[in-house]
């Protein structure tokens, strides 16, 4: 069950050669719904989702999932229950979809150990449940960035993590795509209790999905709690920098944020 | 772990999955058999057929350690290391050169493009002809050069990260200063020999002796089996330092030990039978092209190479009237590649 695990990070400090990026953050991840993180560009999302799943080292602090910091976890253990899609992976040259999504079972792999029929079995749920199974014999770089796209989340679907963490996994989507892929993990979540974290940058469609929201800014915790509590007017002015009107959204009664620019506003900013 | 329930989609069948799997494996499977039978078939003719030809039965009488007149000096003294040596180099060349290609992601970084056996051949030349050392030492100096060359050209195309074409166009050129510091320790040898110079610029079997044999034997009995664990670590680094570690894979971990690894390989080669142009560079995409797509290709690279350099070896003696080192065959099919190579990526947009 995935509300048994214990995701938290104490005192985290990470960066990359002088520059510290996250200083001295603390955040207990909510287990076993969907969080929801949003911040500036360049505010340090990837960079915390980089830490907690082992990628970086901590330079004070640390990440502690089930009570073991995470940085002593053998990295093979760490990746059969936490899983993350990276902001920008790469497709090898001429590999097919199958077979990309099969690289998802590394950790479940020993260093010899034959495939297992759990492997195909695996692959094949992954595949139907991202609706990639018709595209299984296709090479990858021949898809369409949607499509792309739902193949590398079947890939970190494959690896059967009870937490998964995904840096945008919506860049490069239109709309109903964006929708198609948050309905996909909303459905993983609700059908296997998987605690999934996203970065994303439409607040909207995050307050819309999110049970809980995470608003970051400059490396630091700002809010943390339900939609209705994290996107208000002030944490948008005080995160974004930017002035809106917060109001509910009919179709989802969850808050939708009007944007307020210099130009085409008929209200007072 | 929990299952995933399959939801109620059209989807994919564990068993389609199994299958398609299957087909790759067993085509894989085909190919390596096809390859080995193949090498099995060029050695034992390069064992039979020169100037004198011996009957199979002669040369496995050879083999066996019978005294056979003529033979026993023919194909046990000469024939027999130079074809022995052929194999090995060639699956050491194949199998390192394609960890490089794919570590790098790169086909142009292969370690023959950029330095590592120019290196171990600078090292190996400067060790047999100005220090006059054995085989043993020379594979040492070899290594610790191809080491050293390794380091030099990461670190001088380091800079937040290591970016492809940096990285290959340094190596070119500190591979070309390399060649001419071969060329001079070269001009400075007391006695110059035209097989000699040929060795260390090109790379050349003539005269292999055993003790040139052995070293290059026991380093791919060791090695080969370090890279080929790492060869699923190898296949998940391919998805970008990122998605490998999510995958659990330690990446900077499998990364030095595949670099030690490989051009541990190359310099013991390259210290026996100089830098065999091109092997290193030509096997990994050869090998690419025939067992198609996503499976780890270190085998089949490895039996492309080892293929190459007998056949070429062999042609290079007998096809053309004159004896050409291997270097100069295997060098002539891998020139129009490499500028293949360069004219595809000037046309897909990259950087180089
Ligand atoms: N590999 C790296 N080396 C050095 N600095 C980096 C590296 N990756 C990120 N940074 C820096 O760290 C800071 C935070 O980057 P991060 O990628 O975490 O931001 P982000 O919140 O994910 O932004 P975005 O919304 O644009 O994806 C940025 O200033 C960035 O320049
Ligand atoms: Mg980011």
């Amino acid at each position: 069950m995935t509300t048994a695990h214990t995701l938290h990070a104490q005192n985290l400090t990470v960066g990359y050669g002088t520059r510290t990026v996250v200083q001295d953050l603390d955040l207990r991840v909510p287990m076993g719904g969907i969080s929801v993180i949003v911040g500036a560009n360049a505010c340090g999302k990837s960079t915390l989702l980089r830490a907690m799943s082992r990628l970086l080292a901590p330079r004070g602090g640390q990440v502690i999932l089930d009570g073991r910091a995470v940085h002593q976890t053998p990295a093979k253990e760490l990746a059969r229950t936490l899983g993350l899609l990276p902001q920008s992976p790469t497709a090898p040259e001429g590999i097919t979809v199958a077979d990309l999504v099969g690289r998802g079972r590394h950790p479940h792999q020993g260093l010899f150990s034959r495939w297992t029929p759990a492997d195909d079995q695996a692959v094949a749920d992954a595949l139907t449940a991202t609706e990639t199974a018709a595209l299984a014999d296709r090479p990858v770089d021949e898809l369409s960035g949607g499509q792309r796209q739902r193949v590398w989340i079947a890939m970190a679907l494959a690896q059967q993590t009870d937490i998964l963490l995904l840096d945008e996994p919506t860049t490069f989507l239109d709309v109903s795509h964006q929708l198609e892929v948050l309905d996909l993990l909303t459905d993983l979540n609700r059908s296997r209790g998987t605690t999934i974290v996203i970065v994303l940058h439409d607040l909207n469609l995050a307050a819309r999905y999110a049970d809980h929201l995470i608003a970051l800014t400059d490396g630091q915790v700002h809010a943390l709690g339900t939609p209705a509590e994290v996107l208000t007017e002030e944490t948008i002015r005080a995160v974004f920098g930017l002035d809106s009107r917060v109001v509910v959204d009919p179709t989802s009664n969850k808050p939708l944020m009007l944007p307020l620019g210099r130009h085409h506003t008929t209200v007072e900013r | 772990m929990t299952a995933l329930q399959a939801l109620p989609r059209t989807g994919i069948s564990a068993a389609e999955i199994a299958g398609g799997r299957r087909r790759r494996t067993a085509r894989r499977r085909l190919v390596v058999g096809i390859l080995a039978a193949l090498i099995v078939v060029a050695f034992v003719v390069s064992l039979c057929v020169g100037q004198t030809t011996y009957t199979p039965g002669d040369v496995l009488g050879v083999i066996l350690g019978r005294d056979i007149d003529g033979a026993s000096f023919t194909v046990g003294r000469l024939r027999l290391p130079r074809a022995t040596l052929a194999v090995i180099a060639g699956l050491c060349f194949g199998i390192g050169g394609v960890t490089f290609q794919t570590m790098l992601r790169n086909p142009l970084a292969s370690p023959d493009i950029i330095g590592i056996s120019a290196g171990a051949s600078a090292a190996a030349a400067f060790a047999i002809i100005t220090l006059g050392l054995g085989a043993t030492q020379v594979s040492i100096f070899a290594i610790v050069a191809g080491l050293g060359i390794a380091l030099l050209v990461y670190g001088l195309s380091f800079k937040d990260g290591v970016v492809g074409t940096r990285l290959i166009l340094i190596g070119i050129g500190i591979a070309a200063m390399l060649d001419s510091l071969t060329a001079y320790v070269l001009s400075k040898a007391a006695q110059w020999d035209l097989q000699e110079a040929s060795r260390w610029l090109t790379g050349s079997l003539n005269g292999t002796r055993w003790s040139e044999v052995v070293p290059v034997v026991i380093a791919l009995a060791v090695l080969a089996p370090v890279l080929l664990t790492q060869s699923r670590n190898l296949s998940a680094s391919q998805l970008g330092d990122d998605a490998a570690s999510a995958l659990g894979v330690r990446v900077e971990h499998t990364r030095i030990i595949v670099i030690i690894a490989a051009v541990g390989l190359i310099a013991f080669a390259t210290a026996a039978a100089g830098p065999i142009a091109f092997v290193a560079f030509l096997s990994g995409p050869i090998a690419a092209r025939i067992v198609g797509p996503g499976a780890s290709l270190l085998i089949p690279s490895a039996l492309v190479g080892s293929l190459l350099v007998v056949t070429a070896d062999f042609l290079g003696q007998y096809a053309f009237g004159v004896r050409y080192p291997v270097g100069v065959i295997t060098g002539v099919l891998g020139a129009p590649y490499l500028v293949y190579l360069i004219v595809r990526t000037n046309r897909s947009g990259g950087s180089l």
